[in-house]
């Protein structure tokens, strides 16, 4: 029977089973359950609740406190202990004090806990991110994680897939973050609700990490259930740490192609991770994205999307380049090429958020802090930060930002009587600069 | 189980930061997440929510983020039950997950604020009181009905063993 590469994945953790069908409900092994130090919480009190004494596998839990750290307050202080006291409990190695942590999506791919063909929850509706190097991961909430820290499992339903193909050749400036802004667009908020979409074309193939970590990110911005891209050369590159500095050199590959839970539910033999010539597809779009422009979603949703040209009479009071979504180390790259010898505009502020520790290095050693700071911007430890109205940049009212962040909703950068406009990081540096929004071009 | 109250109306996408900003997830208490449910997009509704009220929505109710504090500040203002087009998935599994029924109910434009409803839950039917209607809803998936029937999620899995 043919399958999408997402079946393929799901019909290898769920043991016992012959074949698999999108509609059905399936009980299926993981490989790593994720929460950070909002979602954490929760899922802690219902694990204590239900009496269970051991977590199903200390290496598979990953803890990240990353939304409200370094703590921003009090309360915010006494949930990120939370984490930490549980992690020691259940001597869970995969739990990170701010020293080594990073904004959860970009740390674990980054330090080897992600692999092709893994099945991965995580308490955050951006755990859709890790789909960039052919996973199946996917969002959900606090008991649905301490469901899976005691037993190692999670019911699904499969999902069916819709497949993007993207052809054409990108313009200068144009990038991962542009191509899903557009999708989501064209498609809506919920357009994939419920679904997959396979990332796919020779736009795709062509891609690098970082852009393609950035579309699989904001699947859930359209309603998905997870996004996914067929590994490929640029994934196994990425993986072996070729060209990828930031690639964690000593992380042993304990996950292997397909993950444990495979291995031990199904025997050895790897999936072959593509999607079968004829597998079935709910939908299949197709776009040429040759002369499409960087794109800008405009409040209050990220479906809001629109070219850039459009938009260059909205004045901006805040520029943020960061997230899960931007805040890897080719986003500050991006920016820095147009902050070089640059002045921000004097009434703009202007925050960059490097993703993970180890991309503030890596951005300390190629001088991108310091063009950065040059040019009138301010750094801030690697936090989910102003992305939710958390801190590091709350507006005010009447307050427009642009942000590579990934959700524009009414409020949640702070005021609901703020503004934001989502774009990619060259976007969001040109229009630091100009003081509205701007096309790169322009600078 | 029969649940009976008087609507809220909200249209399509309202997402988890309407129903609860990112700024209250510093605590996990339902009536503290309750008092502030919805306070961006209707500033009053915590004060005028009375318990076993129904908030009728339109499609793609709780979008956005995985935050669970979402459905658990519904349940704490004293909301009994959602009926929306269509809900988001993650919102979908929290609220099954945490024991706050949902309806998906595509006539729920026919439905005006401030309704009284009576729903009866195990039949799938949603009585309109004040507009003398009924009408026949989807049931839930039978696994689904099994997690609630079990009392949510975590109850189930303990009887799995």
């Amino acid at each position: 029977m043919p399958y999408t590469i997402t079946e393929k994945i799901l019909l290898a953790h769920t043991p016992g089973k012959k074949d698999i069908h999108p509609g059905e409900f399936i009980w299926a092994k993981i490989d790593l359950a994720l929460a950070n130090d909002i979602t954490a919480p929760i899922a802690i009190e219902e694990f204590k609740k239900s009496g269970a004494k051991k977590v199903f596998d200390t290496k598979r839990i990953v803890l990240v406190p990353d939304h409200f750290t370094p703590a921003k307050d009090l309360r915010s202080a006494n949930q990120a202990r939370m984490l930490a006291d549980f992690a020691r409990e259940y001597k869970i190695t995969n739990y990170f004090e701010v020293g080594q942590m990073g904004v959860e999506h970009a740390l674990l791919p980054e330090i080897g806990l992600i692999r092709p063909g893994d099945l991965i929850i995580g308490a955050d509706s951006h755990t859709c991110t890790y789909g960039a190097l052919g996973a199946f991961s996917t969002g959900m909430g606090s008991t649905d994680i301490a469901a899976g820290w005691i037993t190692g499992g999670v019911w699904l339903r499969v999902p069916e897939t819709i497949k993007f193909i993207y052809k054409g050749k990108l313009k200068k400036w144009v990038g991962g973050k542009d191509l899903i802004l557009y999708t989501i667009g064209d498609i809506g908020v919920d357009g994939a609700l419920y679904k997959a979409m396979e990332f796919s074309g020779p736009v795709i193939e062509a891609l690098g990490m970082d852009d393609r970590f950035a579309m699989c990110n904001m699947a859930i911005e359209a309603g998905g259930k997870s996004g996914i891209v067929q590994p490929d050369k640029t994934t196994e590159s990425y993986l072996k740490g070729q060209g990828f500095p930031l690639r964690h050199p000593t992380t042993k590959q304990w996950y292997g192609f397909g993950g444990q839970a495979r291995v031990k539910g199904q025997g050895k033999k790897r999936i072959d991770l593509k999607s079968d010539k004829d597998a079935k597809y709910s939908d299949i779009k197709e776009y040429d994205i040759s002369k499409m422009e960087p794109q800008v979603a405009c409040p209050h949703l990220p479906s809001n999307a629109k070219p850039v040209s459009q938009l260059k009479g909205v004045k901006i009071d805040q520029a943020v380049i960061g997230s899960c979504t931007n805040g890897r180390i080719s986003d500050l790259r991006m920016a820095a090429k147009i902050f070089k010898n640059r002045k921000v505009q004097s009434t703009v502020n202007a925050i960059i958020i490097p993703a993970t520790q180890a991309i503030y290095k890596q951005a300390i050693k190629e001088g991108l802090i310091e063009i950065f700071v040059d040019a009138g911007c301010v750094i801030s430890t690697p936090s989910c930060g102003p992305c939710l109205g958390g801190h590091c940049g709350i507006l005010a009212d009447g307050q427009t930002a642009i942000a590579t962040t990934n959700r524009n909703f009414l409020g949640r950068m702070g005021s609901p009587k703020s503004f934001v406009y989502l774009s990619n990081p060259a976007v969001a540096a040109a229009s630091a600069i100009k003081g509205r929004i701007a096309h790169p071009e322009e600078i | 189980m029969i649940l009976k109250g008087k609507t809220h109306k909200f249209g399509d996408d309202v997402n988890t930061d309407d129903i609860i900003a990112a700024k209250y997830l510093v605590s996990t208490d339902p009536a503290e997440l309750g008092s502030k449910c919805m306070e961006t997009i209707s500033p009053y509704f915590s004060k005028s929510v009375s318990q076993g009220d129904i908030i009728v929505a339109g499609k793609n109710f709780g979008c956005g983020s995985s935050r669970e504090h979402a459905p658990v500040a519904i349940k704490g203002v004293g909301i009994s039950c959602v009926i929306a087009k269509s809900f988001a998935r993650i919102f979908y599994r929290n609220s099954i997950n945490i024991g706050l029924p949902i309806i998906e109910f595509n006539s729920a434009d026919e439905i005006n604020a401030g309704d009284e409803l009576e729903i009866d839950l195990a039949e799938g039917q949603i009585k309109n009181i004040t507009q003398s209607k009924t009408y026949k809803t989807e049931k839930f998936p039978a696994f689904m009905e099994k997690i609630v029937e079990s009392g949510g999620l975590m109850r189930w899995i303990k009887m799995l063993g």
